[in-house]
């Protein structure tokens, strides 16, 4: 009995083998899971900021997949799309659990990527040989902006209206074209039908499909350098007789395994926040939401969700509204330059200069200070904090050249540390 | 990197103190939505006294029923006043053009009036309604102040009286004091407050009928993922164990 059902699985394993030998003289199959998986090295002392890529990618599949889902049962119009939305939550088996996966994914989206940017500044993952790396993710996180953007229209409640209103019309400030380019954007007058199709449009096809390509580049420009590590080396100086990086390990199954622990472990937080507290006190589905659009009357306070408000508090702090708009453009786009705005060679924050550490916690305070005064009622107070922490903000980028260049670093280990 | 975290956890808190000031003078509701002989009475004071010009639309009956361990006969015969199936939704005759030329605007939807403004305003709507004979319904509201609703619940609660102190150091504004009952209702100070505190309930259970699963498969979960961490775990160390 025991030799034939071995005879059975040795000709099961031929067969398989003879099938990826098929498949691997008409498509570089076994090639890509080596070059990709079994054959990239990473490096072995990665610590947890280095797990949200991989949650940014995971939380990617979980917005396709559920979106896929609520499209089924979501109509894009005027007239029909908050009813449809009640209609997912209420009447559709599971649909509430798609629904929440989806609107707490969004948040999560941000979160993940705003730390997996900060792992980027705290260990120089933007420097040489890794400018490009850097750039395609700055679009990647440019795509998830607008697809956010667009996004929170389609429930069609009050605050989705009037949010859109109010970004829509950040484009009128622009001279000359600005209100023929709203217009444009909305396809009408003010925001309607027409621009709740439009926005679907974006929302469901035109930037997942660009976001999707963008991660698939990001990840192949990663690995066509290899990834950085928390000591800022380069472990491909010091390989093995086998040719292999002595600190470094395959990704699978070494990495895969402590990923998958990392996402089981977001998943939790995650799962806190869908099944326990879906709307995050207002901040992830804002009351005034659940209240259909009405053009005729704004909630109480617009105010854009979290993850924008860093941007809008730059807004706050200029009177002028061309003169916010072009300080909120600049505040996105200063980032891409990061690879060149830093002067000093040494990577990780580990052996950087006091003023490089004392520059990165003001930039993270700023940061989040910009974002907490976005959300708050204006008042003088906040319209100050609003300046302090704009400038604050912008010294981080535009002084960089200045303090970076003549830092103060201590000596690099040529091998990385546990 | 320390600094950083603590600063994002301290600004959290921080904004989370700033929402729970706005709502201060809103009166904690404290209903229970586990409680279903709460949202049965709930259910009947909502169809005898809301149903009548606020609509629920979203709100199925039978899911309503199914939730509310009502059976689809007890259902028909206490609930529904209406020619509507039991799978309908909760809608109301009242036209809108009735509506609004009898109130001056269409009294909104309440399937999700709880998520849009908490149970709390709700509660506290429902207790500050007070006379105020130049109103056209002969009443004001303490939360929303020239509301268009006339007290549909005055025989129950009575008739009161707001009482306004005038603050001489910011202005001579009128600040809200208190409420002072000038007439009787049919129920005590307590039953009425136990009314209002069912119809809040009621309301909240509709805004999100799936909420009590939610929660409870949310533990289930959650679970689920613990157990599935240490197995994952007990794997990556088992991979890892010859890396030093």
């Amino acid at each position: 009995m025991a030799s034939s059902e071995a005879d059975v699985l040795d000709r099961l394993g031929s067969g398989l083998r003879a099938l990826g030998a098929w498949i691997d003289d008409r498509f570089p199959m076994t090639k890509l899971i080596k070059e990709h998986a079994t054959e990239y090295y990473a490096s072995k002392n990665f610590n947890i900021w280095y797990g949200f890529g991989v949650i940014a990618t995971f939380v990617l599949v979980l917005q396709l997949v559920t979106g896929i889902f609520l499209t089924m049962n979501y109509k894009p119009a005027a007239a029909d799309a908050f009813a449809s939305v009640e209609y997912i939550m209420r009447d559709v088996n599971w649909g509430w659990l798609i629904r929440y996966l989806h609107s707490t994914g969004a948040s999560a989206f941000f979160i993940v990527v705003y730390l997996h940017m900060f792992r980027g500044l705290l260990y120089g993952s933007y420097k040489k040989p890794r400018e490009l790396v850097w750039i395609i993710g700055m679009f990647i996180y440019l795509c998830l902006m607008a697809e956010a953007f667009f996004g929170y229209l389609l429930p069609w409640g009050n605050m989705s209206y009037w949010g859109a209103q109010v970004i829509v019309s950040l484009f009128g400030a622009i001279p000359v074209i600005g209100n023929g380019l709203s217009e444009w954007i909305r396809g009408d007058f003010f925001i309607s039908d027409i621009t709740l199709n439009r926005f679907f449009a974006f929302h469901v096809i035109a930037v997942p499909l660009m976001l999707v390509l963008l991660v698939v580049v990001h990840i192949m420009a990663l690995h066509e350098v290899g990834s950085n590590n928390p000591d800022g080396i380069d472990i491909k100086e010091h390989k093995g007789p086998d040719g292999r990086p002595i600190d470094g390990v395959a990704f699978h199954p070494y990495h895969t395994s402590k990923d998958l622990v990392i996402i089981i472990a977001f998943l939790i937080a995650f799962a806190a926040v869908v099944f326990f507290a879906p709307d995050m006190g207002g901040y992830f589905l804002e009351h005034a939401n659940f209240e259909p659009a009405q053009p005729l009357q704004t909630p109480p306070e617009i105010a854009p969700v979290w993850y924008f408000t860093p941007f809008y508090a730059m807004l706050r702090a200029v009177p002028n509204k061309l003169a916010g708009v072009v300080l909120m453009g600049a505040a996105v786009l200063l980032p891409f330059f990061l690879p060149w705005l830093d002067r000093c060679r040494v990577k990780s924050i580990r052996y950087r200069g006091t003023v490089y550490k004392v520059a990165l916690m003001v930039f993270a305070v700023s940061f989040i200070g910009l974002g907490y005064c976005g959300l708050q009622k204006p008042t003088a107070t906040i319209y100050l904090f609003c300046r302090i922490f704009a400038i604050l903000y912008f010294a981080f980028f535009v002084l960089m050249p200045f303090y970076s260049r003549h830092e103060r670093t201590k000596p690099v280990p040529t091998r990385v540390t546990p | 990197m320390r600094i950083a975290v603590i600063a994002f956890v301290l600004s959290l808190g921080l904004a989370g103190a700033a929402v729970a000031q706005e709502g201060a003078k809103l009166e904690p509701a404290n209903n229970n939505i586990a409680n279903v002989g709460s949202l049965q009475r709930g259910a009947k004071y909502f169809v005898n006294y809301c149903l009548g010009c606020h609509s629920a639309k979203y709100v199925r009956y039978n899911r309503m029923a199914q939730d509310l361990q009502i059976t689809e006969k007890q259902l028909v015969e206490n609930l529904m006043f209406t020619g509507e199936r039991p799978f309908d939704t909760m809608a109301n005759a009242m036209r809108p053009e009735d509506s609004v030329r009898w109130f001056g605007r269409s009294p909104p939807d309440l399937s999700l009036m709880a998520r849009a403004r908490g149970a709390d305003y709700i509660y506290t709507f429902l207790h500050g309604f007070y006379a105020a004979p130049n109103r056209p319904t002969g009443v004001d509201n303490i939360v929303l102040p020239g509301t268009a609703m006339p007290h549909v619940l005055w025989k129950l609660q009575g008739v009161q009286h707001a009482k306004f102190v005038t603050d001489a150091e910011h202005g001579g504004a009128q600040v809200f004091e208190g409420f002072e009952s000038v007439r009787a209702g049919d129920l005590s100070a307590e039953e009425y407050d136990n009314v209002v505190r069912d119809i809040v309930n009621f309301l909240d259970y509709i805004g999100e009928p799936i909420k009590m699963q939610r929660q409870q498969l949310g533990i289930r979960v959650i679970g689920f993922l613990l157990v599935f961490l240490l197995i994952a775990y007990m794997l990556k160390r088992e991979i890892w164990k010859d890396v030093h």
